[in-house]
């Protein structure tokens, strides 16, 4: 028998019972529409995710101090401690390293005034962080070095001290009373949601400026944070290990009880990741069950199908229709029932997805759902597979009936 | 010896009902000659569709053998007997039995397909189906044809292989008694015409005097007869 005959024999005999089969691959329908809705939804959280990472950095590794209780001998973190890092020798998958202060300050331009989070930092601190500038650039490492009294704003603070987008690189504001010079306005980042500052609302200026007047620490050289970037996401673990085994040696500390702590940003994005991908997965199973509801749906009309139709398999075997033609008979009214619902499936999940954009673009947190290739292939595949596997057992039914049984059958 | 194109030896034919066994054949031993006409006789119950299943195929017996055409058929496994039904065997029902949602024509077709025929399967068909005188009709599905129009599209699908002997258990019981002799007209033309062996059941003494050999059962054993 050709494939395409059989086709048109299985379509003749389910257009025979036109509501009997829609209903049937409604079963799928929604079993397939379920799994991609749910999946594709999943991939879309996880991937904005990753994008709020990938602005931060997933490469990067934080720094503290962070004394642990029964140390002796606690030593801060100091400039001299990100100059260690940067060893190629000691360190080789530490591309680069960068460090601040964190503290408050009033600042004033003309009659407008804002008490704001003030940032001393090293010149990298921008590439680190990969910081869009709407004017102007940020300070280097000569000015830092020079202790050059110069400042970058961030977009809200510019906006409330000047009340303008442009034009602002080159006036003067004053910080807790001292006069620094504009060289740069930094572009809106928003929440990022998992970033340790937002720069939106604060003044960045050179670290040996704020260890001087802002963030008065005991340490010469003291800092508090480091940010060490990576040469390679894939090598965060080592980078990690070279960081604390030289930080350990600086500061004698034995292993277990440092004085500082290491906060790795891939570790919160794959905790974050596998997370996600358990919920999607569950919430796949559960849609799953449905995907299973709907093949039993698919048995139980087939076998009622089989049992109707007794008298056509014992004609059929009568004219020399061996056990395999009736097999496959049925096998094909089975699959054609789940492909069909499995492509209406795939297309209704696909709209259930983009609805759901919609609605959450509407609500302020746009999720996109990903259809991946990769599920429409699964639901296409799990639903053959399902009409293949709950028809077998009423297609073998009917295969295995004796031709004069059949027959006989009324 | 060779010219029997059915030998059958000592068949029976047991059905267990729960405890009671009902033997539907006691020992039927008959040989049918190539090209023969064959009416089997005997009151109801008597074991004739039993032994016509065995002869068709369909069915095997509990004991004995069975030789159609020179294939010793008890020996072989389902498949074969499938092929065999398809290629030496052709079926007339009482009740017609073709495919409600089929067309004349593709009723026709399906021995053919089941044969893997492809070359010129649809003219063959055409060609049987003007045989019985429905060459016009060949679109037309099951209810839209009377039931001697049916039985003869069910005459053109049990010919189209060319099969050694067609089977027709009761062929006419479902028809009027025009129709009847049409079909019967039919039958025996096809016989004359192409040599078939024809074996067909019937209770009506008019249509067994067509045969040349009458064959009667009774309790699924012969009762010697000739025509
Ligand atoms: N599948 C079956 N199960 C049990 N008994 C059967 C079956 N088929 C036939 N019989 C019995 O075998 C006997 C012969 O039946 P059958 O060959 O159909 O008779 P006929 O066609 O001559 O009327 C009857 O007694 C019938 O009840
Ligand atoms: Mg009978």
């Amino acid at each position: 028998m050709k494939l395409t005959h059989l086709i048109k024999e299985a379509l003749k005999s389910l257009t025979a019972n036109k509501l009997r089969s829609a209903l049937t691959i409604l079963g799928i329908v929604i079993g397939v529409a379920a799994v991609i809705a749910m999946v594709s939804l999943g991939r879309g959280v996880q991937d904005s995710i990753n994008k709020q990472f990938s602005s931060m950095g997933s490469a990067q590794i934080m720094v503290f101090s962070n004394y642990a209780p029964g140390i002796t001998d606690p030593k801060p973190l100091t400039l001299g401690d990100a100059e260690a890092l940067k060893d190629i020798m000691l360190a080789p998958d530490v591309k680069d390293v960068a460090a601040d202060l964190q503290g408050n300050g009033k600042v004033i331009f003309g009659s407008k005034a804002a008490t704001v989070s003030v940032y001393g930092t090293t010149g990298n601190y921008a590439e680190l962080n990969n910081y869009d500038f709407m004017e102007g650039g940020y300070f280097n490492e000569e000015q830092v070095s020079g202790q050059s009294a110069v400042a970058v704003l961030g977009p809200t603070l510019a906006k409330t001290l000047f009340d303008r987008k442009t034009g602002i690189v080159g006036e003067t504001i004053r910080i807790e009373g001292q006069p620094y010079r504009v060289v740069g306005v930094l572009k809106e980042r928003g929440a990022s949601g998992v970033s340790f500052t937002s720069t939106d609302n604060a003044v960045l200026i050179p670290i040996s400026v704020a260890s001087q007047r802002i963030a008065v620490r005991q340490t010469r050289g003291q800092v508090d944070t480091m940010t060490v970037v990576v040469r390679s996401s894939s090598r965060v673990n080592q980078a990690t290990d070279q960081v604390k085994e030289i930080l350990r040696a600086r500061h004698r500390t034995p292993i277990g009880i440092d004085d500082f702590m290491v906060f790795v940003a891939k570790d919160l994005l794959d905790s974050l990741n596998s997370l996600t991908t358990m919920v999607t997965l569950f919430l796949g199973a559960i849609a799953a069950i449905s995907l299973l509801v709907g093949g039993i749906g698919i048995m139980n009309i087939m076998l009622v199908s089989v049992t109707e139709r007794t008298r056509e398999i014992g004609l059929r075997k009568a004219l020399g229709a061996r056990r395999r033609d009736i097999l496959v008979q049925f096998l094909a009214e089975a699959s054609l029932l789940s492909m069909v619902g499995g492509a209406i499936g795939i297309a209704l999940g696909w709209g259930i997805g983009i609805a759901i954009m919609v609605i959450s673009k509407n609500s302020g947190s746009a999720i996109t759902p990903i259809v991946g290739l990769d599920a429409i292939l699964m639901a296409t595949l799990t639903s053959s597979a399902i009409g293949i596997f709950f028809g077998f057992y009423p297609a073998n039914r009917a295969a295995s009936l004796t031709p004069v049984e059949a027959l006989r059958s009324e | 010896m060779s010219d029997w194109v059915i030998t059958a030896d000592s068949l029976t034919k047991r059905y267990k009902m729960g405890t009671v066994v009902v033997n539907a054949l006691n020992g039927v031993s008959l040989n049918i000659g190539a090209g023969e006409v064959v009416a089997i006789m005997g009151p109801s119950g008597s074991g004739k569709s039993t032994l016509m299943n065995i002869i068709g195929c369909l069915d095997r017996p509990s004991s004995g053998d069975y030789t159609l055409d020179g294939v010793l058929v008890s020996k072989l496994r389902d498949n074969e007997v499938a092929h065999i039904r398809n290629q030496k065997v052709g079926f007339v029902f009482q009740s017609f039995n073709l495919l409600p949602r089929a067309s004349a024509l593709e009723n026709v077709e399906l021995p053919m397909r089941y044969a893997g025929v492809t070359k010129n399967r649809t003219q063959r068909a055409k060609a049987a189906l003007e045989l019985v005188g429905l060459g016009e009709r060949i679109k037309h599905r099951p209810n839209e044809l009377s039931g001697g129009q049916q039985q003869r599209v069910a005459i053109a699908r049990a010919m189209v292989n060319n099969p050694a002997i067609i089977l027709a258990d009761e062929p006419t019981g479902a028809l009027d008694t025009r129709s009847g002799k049409e079909i019967m007209d039919l039958l025996l033309q096809t016989n004359a015409q192409c040599g078939t062996t024809l074996i067909l059941v019937t209770h009506d003494p008019g249509v067994a005097a067509r045969a040349q050999r009458t064959i009667r059962l009774r309790d699924g054993l012969l009762e010697e007869a000739q025509a």
